[in-house]
């Protein structure tokens, strides 16, 4: 069996047979992908399935990792929370360490002649040595919505030179000249973190954190951050449960090297003080196969950020086929359907609203719940992301046509 | 055996952003007169796809969000009724759901604004067309095509053929027609209004309709 035919079970021969179709229209061609990193991260992630998977159906795919110093990483971090929308000053010497990182890894990089991906702003130079500056994309996985405008401007002189550009959400995407393609983040059915469990391992979890598998679980799962409100996910499951029994568990990372998550942690540990149904839980981010197994253990799924990028714990959350409730902000209108596929509320009342009707009305839930699975079925797997890679290359060769024929 | 297979294609679909944003009616009628068709197909016919799990699914983005975002129940519900089938093509579709929409904010002139985050989002779709190797040379082989192929290759066939690509009829009932000579089966397959079924609904209505010789 080959890498691909793993994936049959989840999205069907038919769309893998589609996927090999387009392969072979576009067998061959070279694709180069470029980031920061080949640990550790969204984007590495991704990378390391994809590639291979890119490979498979006959494109020849390479995969290559800016280097840099600390300096350049300090400056590509405060770049990074700039365009997330945080204050930023960039000066002339931060431009000189951007220039000079730029100009080694231009000296050290075999650059493909045909299409390139670059990931993000820290390989944004590498466009200055492309020979098809046409058929260059820039990936950019940020929430550039409301970027710092220094952020922004130290940025797009570079991005202006892409080809194209591909956002995650329509919301991100910005006033440049070039096409702008929306190709949303996605997630591997086979990893760990999504992976199917035993009822039996989801159990044995669920207990060993002192949840009750037999009472009714209300479960965030999210780094500790205000942005993700977890004191207004107590305050909703408060409301909740003066007529519902239930437990809420609030599951997630993020404390250790972040002082204010460490503050966020303890304000949840503080309003949480003596009440045996609310379980805060630090886990290291290692933990995938226990985060798959407590949403499993769930009966419904709260994600009641304040903001949010693409917001890809929905996708798992919904993936789970568990109900969703969760904010209308960032990416996840793209995935929840309001009473279609989840719920999307807008307030600590109406999150506690949709929690009692979602417990009291268990037939409705699983409605939802099955509808938001085959949602992420169809749109928020990881073969979908990489069907849309090649439609990128055939569109690019296309430009500004909108009905492609391929045979 | 007709000397004229029918190819089942596929249409694979990438989104692209317009940045053309709408917060309330007004903006979203502005958008909608100057629009590329393709924005307007991608705006009334990717739910059927994207959703294709949803029974009944939403029928186009705008009714979507005029209830879902505006809580316009009464313009979501005329957007939603509008007979995608009945127009031969997008520019009458257009004209249609606009006409709608002014009638509304003639009528009314207090704007109702999409809460932060909920903004009607304009997008455009490049779609790519390619076979999926499946061809039919008798009603037996269609059949079998037919129950083979993937839900987007339905909807390539009945619905863009139609409104984008000009021949004002669905691919199936033209070929049933013409090479099949079965007239009352082409006939009823035009009589279907598609979008009132998931995809893999009409795929078993469809199979339904074919007799079976």
């Amino acid at each position: 069996m080959t890498a691909l035919d793993a994936y049959v079970p989840f999205v069907g021969q038919t769309t893998i047979d589609e996927l090999r179709a387009l392969g072979d229209r576009l067998r061959g061609r070279v694709i180069q992908h470029v980031n920061s990193t080949a640990v550790g991260g969204g984007v590495a992630e991704i990378l390391h399935r994809l590639v291979p998977l890119t490979r498979e159906l006959g494109l020849d795919t390479r995969w290559d990792v800016v280097r840099g110093g600390e300096a350049f990483f300090a400056l590509t971090k405060r770049l990074h929370n700039g365009l997330h929308g945080g204050p930023g000053t960039f000066g002339e010497g931060d431009h000189a360490v951007f220039r000079e990182t730029t100009d080694e890894n231009l000296a050290l990089l075999e650059l493909g002649d045909d299409v390139v991906f670059i990931h993000d702003p820290q390989p944004l130079g590498l466009i200055e040595g492309l020979r098809h500056p046409s058929r260059s994309v820039w990936r950019c996985h940020i929430d550039v919505s409301a970027p710092d405008p220094q952020a922004w401007e130290f940025i797009r002189p570079w991005v202006e030179r892409f080809g194209a550009a591909i956002f995650s959400a329509p919301q991100f995407a910005r006033d440049l000249r070039m096409d702008q393609f929306l190709v949303a983040p996605s997630i591997d059915p086979l990893s760990d973190k999504n992976r199917d469990l035993e009822p039996e391992v989801v159990r044995e979890t669920a207990i060993r954190y002192g949840l009750d598998p037999s009472r009714p679980i209300v479960t965030q799962i999210s780094r500790f951050d205000r942005l993700k409100d977890p004191l207004g996910v107590i305050e909703a499951f408060r409301s909740v449960r003066r007529y519902n029994d239930c437990q809420l568990l609030l599951a997630g990372g993020g404390a250790n090297d972040d002082p204010e998550g460490h503050q966020v942690l303890a304000e949840c540990r503080e309003r949480a003080a003596g009440d045996p149904d609310i379980h805060v839980l630090e886990l290291p981010p290692t933990a995938n196969l226990e985060i798959n197994a407590l949403q499993r253990a769930s009966t419904v799924i709260v994600q009641k950020s304040l903001r949010e990028g693409f917001g890809l714990t929905v996708t798992e959350a919904l993936w789970k086929g568990k109900p969703v409730i969760a904010t209308a902000t960032g990416g996840i209108p793209l995935q929840i359907a309001h009473k279609y596929s989840g719920i999307l509320t807008h307030s600590v009342e109406g999150t506690a609203y949709w929690l009692k009707q979602l417990l009291n009305a268990p037939d409705y839930a699983r409605w939802l719940a099955t509808n938001g699975r085959e949602h992420v079925r169809h749109n928020f797997l990881l073969i979908r992301h990489l069907r849309e890679y090649l439609l990128l290359v055939v569109a690019l060769d296309h430009p500004g046509e909108t009905l492609i024929r391929l045979g | 055996m007709t000397a004229h297979p029918f190819e089942f294609r596929t249409r694979l679909t990438l989104t692209k952003a317009t940045r053309l944003v709408a917060g309330d009616l007004a903006e979203l009628v502005h958008h909608l007169r100057a629009v590329p068709l393709s924005v307007v197909f991608h705006h009334t016919h990717h739910f059927l796809v994207q959703h294709q799990e949803l029974s009944p699914e939403p029928p186009n983005d705008f009714a979507h969000w005029v209830t879902a975002a505006l809580q316009e129940d009464h313009l979501g519900e005329r957007l939603a009724a509008v007979d995608t089938i009945r127009f031969a093509n997008l520019t009458l579709l257009r004209q249609r759901l606009v006409e709608i929409l002014e009638a509304h904010l003639e009528a009314e002139h207090r704007l109702r604004a999409a809460p932060a985050g909920e903004e009607f989002h304009f997008k455009d779709a490049v779609s790519v067309v390619l076979p999926t190797g499946h061809s039919a040379t008798t009603l037996a082989e269609f059949r079998q095509a037919l129950g083979a192929v993937g839900a987007p290759s339905i909807a390539y066939h009945l619905f863009e053929a139609r409104l984008r690509i000009g021949g004002e009829d669905n691919d199936f009932s033209r070929w049933i027609e013409r090479e099949m000579g079965l007239r009352e089966v082409a006939v009823a397959i035009r009589a279907l209004d598609p979008y009132t079924h998931t995809l893999e609904g009409l795929r078993r209505v469809l199979l339904g309709l074919l007799p079976l010789r």
